[in-house]
This record gives C-alpha cells, sequence and structure tokens, in this order.
C-alpha cells in the first residue's frame, strides 16, 4: 500500500486502471439492465416491480461500500498521514452520498407501490438515512477550515466514529422486526433469491463498482491537481 | 486525577462566574417546549401524547447550543495548547470538559424537564421513566457532543456544524429515551429502554473521550 501513497506512481497506475473499469462499467451495467429490466421473471408476489431491486439493491451495497472506503482511508491518513489518503477520504464521501441517496430514493419508489407508502421510520431506513447524514457531515466538516490538512484530519477522525453506524445498518433488519425485508444474498444458509435474479442482480453489483471505481479515480485526480495548484499559487506568492 | 478535578473544578467555577450561559441554555428549553402548545394548540391529550419527544428533542437542541464554544474558547486563548502540555492525556481532558458540561447544561435540564412536562400534562405514570431515561440520556449527548466539540475547533461556522455532526449520532439515545417515557405512560414496562439508555452510556464513557482526545489532538498539532 505504501508504494502507492507516492501521488505519481498511484496516478500512472490509476490512468491505466481508468478506461478498463470504464468499459467494465458500460458492459456490466449495460448486460445488467438488459437483462435485469427485459430478460428475467417477474416476481410472484411483486409483479414488474421487481425490478426496481436491481437498481435499489446494489446501490445500497455501495453506499456501504462507500463508508468502508472513506473509513478505511481516513485510518491510513490518520496513522501514515499520507495525503493521498485524504483525498481519497475527500473523493469517497460525495460517491458514497450519491449511491445513498439513490438506494434512499429507489427504495421510496418502490414501497409505495408495495408497502403502500413512500417512507416508514423502521430500523432498516433510519440507519440509511443516518449514514446519509454522516456522508453530509463529513463533507461539511472537511471544507469547514480554512486549512484543508486540518479539515482532512477532523473529518477522518469522524469517518470513523461514524463507523458504529455500519454494523447497526447490516443487522438492523435481524435485531428489530420490522417492514424492510431480511437479508436475502449474503446470509448464513445460503442465499434465497432464484439465480434467474441473481444473474442480473450481481451484474449490476459489478457495474456498481466499476462505477465507484471510475468515479472515486477521477474525483482523486481532480483533488490532487487542485491540491497542486493551490501550492503552485502559495508559492506564487511567497516568492 | 488531580488535574482531571481541577479541570471539571475550573469549567464550574467558569460557569458560575459567567451564569448567563447557563441560564441561556435554560431559557432555550423553556421557549422552545412552550412554543409547542400555541403551534399544535392546547389540547391536552395532544399535549400528553407528544409531550416526551417534545422535551427529548428540546433538552437535545439545548445541549447543542453549548457545543461549539466547549473547546473554542480555550483554543482561542491559548489555555488548549496549555492543557495539552499539561501531562493530563488528552482523553481525560475531553471527559472532564463533559463531565463538566453536563453538570451545566444536562443536569439543569433534566430537573426542569418535569416541571415543564406538567405544563404539557404529561401523564403521572410516566415522569419516573422520562427523568430516570433523561439521567441517564444526557450524559452520553453530552459524550457524543464533546466529540463533534472537539472536532470543529477552528471551524467556519461551528456552532451549526456541530450540530450537523452530533445529531444523527444521538438518534439511538431518543429514540430509547421516547420510548421509555412512551411505555411509562401506557403502563408497560419501562426498564427495557432504560437498559437500552444505560449501555449507550456505558459504552459512550470509554469510547467517546477516545475519539474526542484523538481529535483534539490534530487541533493542537
Amino acid at each position: 500500500m505504501h508504494r502507492f501513497a507516492n501521488p505519481t506512481r498511484f496516478l500512472r497506475l490509476a490512468n491505466a486502471l481508468l478506461p478498463w473499469l470504464a468499459a467494465a462499467a458500460v458492459l456490466l451495467l449495460g448486460s445488467g439492465l438488459w437483462l435485469g429490466l427485459l430478460r428475467s421473471p417477474a416476481d410472484y408476489q411483486q409483479g414488474e416491480t421487481v425490478r426496481i431491486m436491481y437498481v435499489h439493491v446494489p446501490a445500497a451495497w455501495m453506499a456501504m461500500a462507500g463508508y468502508t472506503t472513506l473509513a478505511l482511508s481516513s485510518l491510513a491518513f490518520l496513522v501514515w498521514k499520507h495525503p493521498l489518503a485524504d483525498l481519497a477520504a475527500r473523493a469517497a464521501s460525495p460517491i458514497g452520498a450519491s449511491f445513498t441517496a439513490i438506494a434512499l430514493v429507489t427504495g421510496a419508489l418502490w414501497g409505495q407501490p408495495m408497502w403502500g407508502t413512500w417512507w416508514v421510520w423502521d430500523a432498516r431506513l433510519t440507519s440509511v438515512l443516518v449514514l446519509l447524514f454522516l456522508y453530509l457531515g463529513h463533507m461539511a466538516l472537511t471544507n469547514a477550515f480554512d486549512d484543508p490538512e486540518r479539515g482532512g484530519r477532523a473529518g477522518a477522525v469522524l469517518a470513523l466514529v461514524g463507523v458504529v453506524n455500519l454494523p447497526i445498518i447490516k443487522f438492523s433488519v435481524d435485531w428489530w422486526n420490522t417492514l424492510h425485508q431480511p437479508a436475502s444474498v449474503l446470509r448464513l444458509g445460503g442465499s434465497t433469491i432464484d439465480p434467474a435474479m441473481m444473474k442480473p442482480l450481481f451484474l449490476m453489483a459489478g457495474g456498481y463498482l466499476a462505477v465507484f471505481g471510475v468515479a472515486l479515480i477521477l474525483r482523486i485526480r481532480a483533488l490532487y491537481a487542485e491540491r497542486r495548484l493551490r501550492q503552485l499559487r502559495l508559492s506564487l506568492t511567497d516568492a | 486525577m488531580n488535574g482531571f478535578l481541577a479541570l471539571i473544578g475550573r469549567d464550574l467555577r467558569l460557569a458560575r462566574r459567567q451564569g448567563a450561559d447557563v441560564a441561556m441554555t435554560l431559557a432555550f428549553f423553556v421557549v422552545v417546549v412552550a412554543l409547542f402548545p400555541l403551534g399544535l394548540g392546547p389540547t391536552p391529550a395532544l399535549l400528553a401524547r407528544i409531550a416526551g419527544g417534545v422535551l427529548w428533542v428540546t433538552a437535545l437542541l439545548a445541549a447543542m447550543l453549548s457545543f461549539d464554544r466547549l473547546f473554542q474558547q480555550d483554543a482561542d486563548d491559548g489555555g488548549l495548547d496549555l492543557l495539552a502540555l499539561s501531562g493530563l492525556p488528552l482523553v481525560l481532558v475531553a471527559l472532564a470538559k463533559a463531565v463538566a458540561h453536563w453538570l451545566t447544561t444536562g443536569l439543569p435540564t433534566v430537573l426542569l424537564a418535569p416541571l415543564l412536562a406538567l405544563t404539557l400534562d404529561l401523564p403521572a405514570a410516566a415522569y419516573p421513566a422520562l427523568v430516570i431515561g433523561l439521567l441517564l440520556g444526557t450524559p452520553t449527548v453530552s459524550l457524543l457532543g464533546t466529540v463533534g466539540a472537539a472536532l470543529v475547533v477552528g471551524a467556519r461556522r461551528a456552532g451549526v456544524l456541530v450540530a450537523l455532526i452530533v445529531l444523527p449520532l444521538t438518534i439511538p439515545v431518543l429514540i430509547f429515551g421516547v420510548a421509555a417515557v412512551e411505555a411509562g405512560g401506557a403502563g408497560l414496562p419501562i426498564q427495557p429502554h432504560l437498559t437500552l439508555l444505560a449501555a449507550l452510556l456505558a459504552a459512550a464513557i470509554p469510547l467517546a473521550p477516545l475519539a474526542a482526545g484523538a481529535a483534539l489532538r490534530q487541533a493542537v498539532e
């Protein structure tokens, strides 16, 4: 990992990876959407509405994966003080917030016909909403300081404090008997989802992951350029 | 340990000599609670139904008012650097600050809440749940707020920012606190909710000062 703390080396690798990730995103999302929306069976209870799942569930996974990325980058920044880890954390939180928002909105769109309501205050929905607030708080905090270094460090501590919410989200459907259905893909005793639905779901999940990677690389690159520009400006005013 | 107690004593002395700060927090608490009967109409049945939630939410908001000053004053006059050099671990500095914050804002809120509950027609059976719940919940809020306060030292618009960061983290306290009041009012056992509040406090006492101490270290570096 320390090898890639060097921005030049990291950017060389990231730039090489970018077109492949972008191609993977297009292919996976394309085939996932085609299979999911057109070539998979409708659910025996939910009918066609089940297709919202192919957009909703991977977004919720990426919301969690985004926070995990944010927390790991923050930890690396606090422990080893790699500036690149700070950039990765800053880059990850708006992306994670976007996936969280997608999960909440698609969940509401699915909940309206299925549960008869856009929103309920059950444990899973509330804890995901808190996740969105944590992302927004992190974004606000990192940008609240004149010294970006100080903002990065404060944000990193906050990101690590917010990790307590991740197990709450994952196990909320088991701990509280609420409206949101319990886990069906990653569970003890094997998955309960039909293979015909599993395939498009996993294609979409892979596509979301690739989109996350592309967005992350693009944002880290932009933030790095911004940081360099700032340093150049500062050195010019010093001279 | 001496330094720890001395820091709590110093903050309490400061609060006593600038009594207006504590009074303002309590006045805010009273004024906001008084807004609800005016805004929702004074139907006793409705007020009795929402009293627990109103008191808890308002207590949370009142606690948020003072967090932005918790470390900022010390950071401005250099006191925070002296505390960092004093040999007292920053974790204990944070814990002492949380204790002082609770004694100056949390405890008065708890004492005032039953009086305000009276004006909201809270059922008599719900009073023990309200008071014990607030006694167990407000220290957790003070501890979480100390983390937020340490994070926003030197930030722009720190007062809003600290509320934005801390309020989502206090949601579990609010949920179990209000659930205890509801259970008390309905004649159901309140002990499960109070036990969960106590568990949150037991987790926050060691963990929150740890995070706040780490945040303070970043602030004074």
